[in-house]
């Protein structure tokens, strides 16, 4: 790939859909994408706002621990998560909500790890999408390990790793740049620039963009717009295509913004003022997408109150199955420690099952 | 039968188990054509190469980051962390990640991650080269650790490591790596999470693990000189411990001390102290003593052999034990 290495990119934002809905060209990228994929993409844009939406309001409910949205970063996460092949392996922060949404994983499964009643739980290896990891930034190091197996395997694969602006300053994250540059591990990296980390803004975690991080690893950076569904379905596409290649690693700078809360705990009111909010809410990544498919008449009335309608069905479906997640049993907390049997968590088991045994109803 | 230094016998044990399963691999620094600093890795470069001995770069935690990767990809990772003191900066992955994440995935991943650390005193080091973290990691619940004391402990020990599911500490005295014993590769090992009884005895049970195993050993042949009968057992395992075997022999000899080289404040000692009066209290002629370094950092070499329990130091506690 000649552009992309960061200072020397011709221009620094990569863009093809303009917050107004226009299409625009760029020299380096280009996608073809029919009139049905792109309604594809705004379902899978208005479903996983649902989804984020329904859990905001299940939090406050008082029927999730916390919740983590992904209110403005739909874009980034559908089309980077679009753009992977199904051998392709993602490692997700726990806020890729729309990256499991591509994956196959159930929402609810998220769900309940906000809930409580599990600490994730899916199968990572039936959806080639990890588990969520809560310590900033230590999978990437996992995403590069990944990778490493994948080129052990002489397999046509890639991998994925997300992680936000705050996660750069990292040890791991730095570590695991070098680790796939030395070893030109088939592993994309994805940060999603959104801004902020909890209330700290990108001015304490970095003096340079954060794109032009990769060159002084040795690898191309890219900043694209990560409001744009094109530019990051795109833009992800080419660096995985370049990963299972040979090509080695890129950094991926979707720069976005978090429009909600850090997390349901959050009050971003105290950090951030509300101008900053206003003028990304023109950037919106879904409203751009609905502005293209009107005015090129990709789509009509009867197709919009079709995805609402899915939506509005999927948001009380997730909030059902929500509340109908049973507590696991409390003997559950020794389960699955270890693979192999143990004699301390089996002899404190059966202490504990003895003990609630002296209750009523066995503690339950 | 053959005679092997330990160092050498782990080196076959890593070897054999690498012949077995073409997913086990090596990563650490230095691995590759140096052998490693203690030559544990000797020579395996040269026959399995560079995709499976893998000389990384030099930070701890993406030894074990980039395993944990390697390990969810179906491989089996044996990583050397080169010396004790350097294993803090892998300590967030160890503990919020390879302990931590089996039971994330509620049983669904499995990390069959081997940690190699060269552990303990004696050796002349200078400061971060001799420290026994061990108690860091029997704290962290999903680990299982382990540590060998002799050449035939190093070569079946570490295979067992490497076949086991769960991740696993394996800690290796080094100022023993140079001591030669008799390995039979044909024996059926004891089980990995078993302790051993390596000298049986009627008047003390010592408990002992690594290093001091040796001098344990020694301080038993001298209290025999005097008529005392000591039992050594090397608990082999420490998480989980082998309170079985602990608990039969303190019922029979009614004494007990542990010895250890980290410090006494807090180290296992006081775990193993503490489950042995509730499961012995009837049977106890004598509180539980234990011999450790003191709750110092570790001292410069030239101070070393008053911070290690020595021959004289266990059996002043043994001594104790008789006064009360």
């Amino acid at each position: 790939m000649t552009y992309a290495s960061g200072a020397e990119a011709p221009f620094e934002l990569v863009q093809l859909l303009t917050p107004e809905g226009e299409r625009v060209e760029h020299p380096a990228y280009d996608i073809d994408l029919t009139a049905e994929e792109v309604r594809a993409l705004y379902r899978d844009l208005v479903l996983v706002r649902r989804v984020d939406m329904e859990a905001v309001a299940l939090q406050r409910q008082g029927e999730l621990g916390i919740w983590a949205s992904l209110l403005g970063q739909e874009a980034a996460q559908i089309g980077s998560g679009r753009a992977l092949t199904d051998a392709d392996m993602a490692f997700p922060t726990y806020r890729e909500h729309g990256v499991a949404w591509c994956r196959g994983v159930d929402p609810v499964n998220l769900l309940g790890l906000f809930r409580g009643v599990n600490h994730g739980g899916w199968d990572p290896a039936e959806h080639n999408f990890h588990l969520y990891t809560i310590v900033i930034g230590s999978q990437t190091l996992h995403a590069v390990g990944y990778a490493m197996g994948i080129q052990r395997d002489g397999a046509e694969a890639a991998s994925i790793v997300y992680f936000g602006d705050g996660a750069t300053s990292q040890g791991d994250v730095n570590e695991s740049f070098i680790w796939a540059s030395v070893f030109n591990a088939p592993v994309v990296f994805f940060c999603q620039n959104n801004q902020w980390a909890i209330s700290e803004p990108l001015e304490k975690q970095s003096r340079i963009p954060l794109y032009r991080r990769a060159s002084g690893f040795g690898f191309p950076g890219v900043r694209v717009d990560g409001n744009d569904v094109f530019a990051c379905l795109a833009v992800t596409r080419q660096a995985l295509k370049n990963a299972r290649e040979g090509q080695g690693p890129t950094l991926i700078e979707a720069f976005t913004y978090r429009m909600g809360a850090h997390t349901t705990s959050d009050d971003p009111t105290r950090y951030r003022v509300a101008g900053e909010l206003e003028a990304w809410k023109l950037k919106d990544p879904i409203e751009r997408v609905k502005a293209y498919l009107f005015k090129n008449q990709l789509a009509d009335q009867e197709f919009f109150e079709k995805v609402d309608a899915e939506a509005a069905d999927l948001g009380r479906d997730v909030r059902k199955r929500c509340l109908e997640m049973p507590d696991p049993h409390p003997l559950e907390i020794f389960d699955h420690v270890y693979a192999e049997p143990h004699t301390l968590l089996k002899e404190e088991r059966e202490q504990y099952a003895a003990y609630l045994s002296t209750f009523e109803g066995g503690g339950k | 039968m053959t005679t092997l230094a330990l160092a050498k016998a782990i080196n076959e044990g890593l070897r054999t188990a690498m012949e077995d399963d073409p997913k086990v691999l090596i990563m650490g620094e230095d691995v590759g054509k140096l052998g490693g600093v203690f030559r544990v890795t000797d020579g395996l470069q040269k026959d399995f190469g560079e995709d499976r001995v893998i000389d990384t770069p030099l930070a701890e935690s993406g030894i074990i980051g980039t395993a944990i990767g390697l390990a969810l990809r179906g491989y089996r990772p044996v990583c050397e962390i080169q010396f004790d003191g350097f294993v803090f900066p892998a300590a967030d992955q160890i503990i919020t990640q390879l302990a931590k994440m089996p039971l994330r995935s509620l049983g669904k991943i499995k990390l069959p991650i081997v940690v190699r650390i060269p552990f303990g005193g004696g050796i002349g080091a200078v400061e971060h080269h001799s420290e026994s973290p061990e108690a860091y990691f029997t704290h962290t619940s999903g680990l299982r650790v382990a540590v060998c004391s002799n050449p035939s402990d190093g070569y079946h020990m570490i295979r067992q490591a490497i076949r086991s599911d769960d991740p696993v500490i394996f800690f290796e005295p080094k100022r023993r790596y140079w001591d030669k014993a008799e390995v039979d590769r044909n024996v059926t090992p004891l089980p990995f999470d078993r302790g051993q009884v390596v000298r049986p005895g009627t008047d003390v049970t010592v408990l002992a693990y690594g290093p001091m195993v040796k001098t344990c050993l020694e301080a038993a042949t001298a209290a025999a000189e005097e008529g005392r009968s000591l039992e050594v057992v090397d608990l082999r395992s420490l998480s989980p411990l082998d309170t079985d075997l602990i608990f039969e022999s303190v019922r029979r000899t009614g004494r007990c001390v542990v010895a250890h080289e980290a410090p006494v404040y807090s180290g296992l000692g006081a775990e193993i102290a503490a489950r042995v009066t509730e499961a012995c209290f009837y049977n106890l002629e004598a509180p539980v003593l234990r011999v450790g370094g003191f709750s110092t950092p570790y001292p410069p070499s030239r101070l070393e052999d008053h911070y290690l329990p020595d021959l004289d130091r266990v059996l002043d506690a043994v001594d104790r034990t008789f006064t009360f």
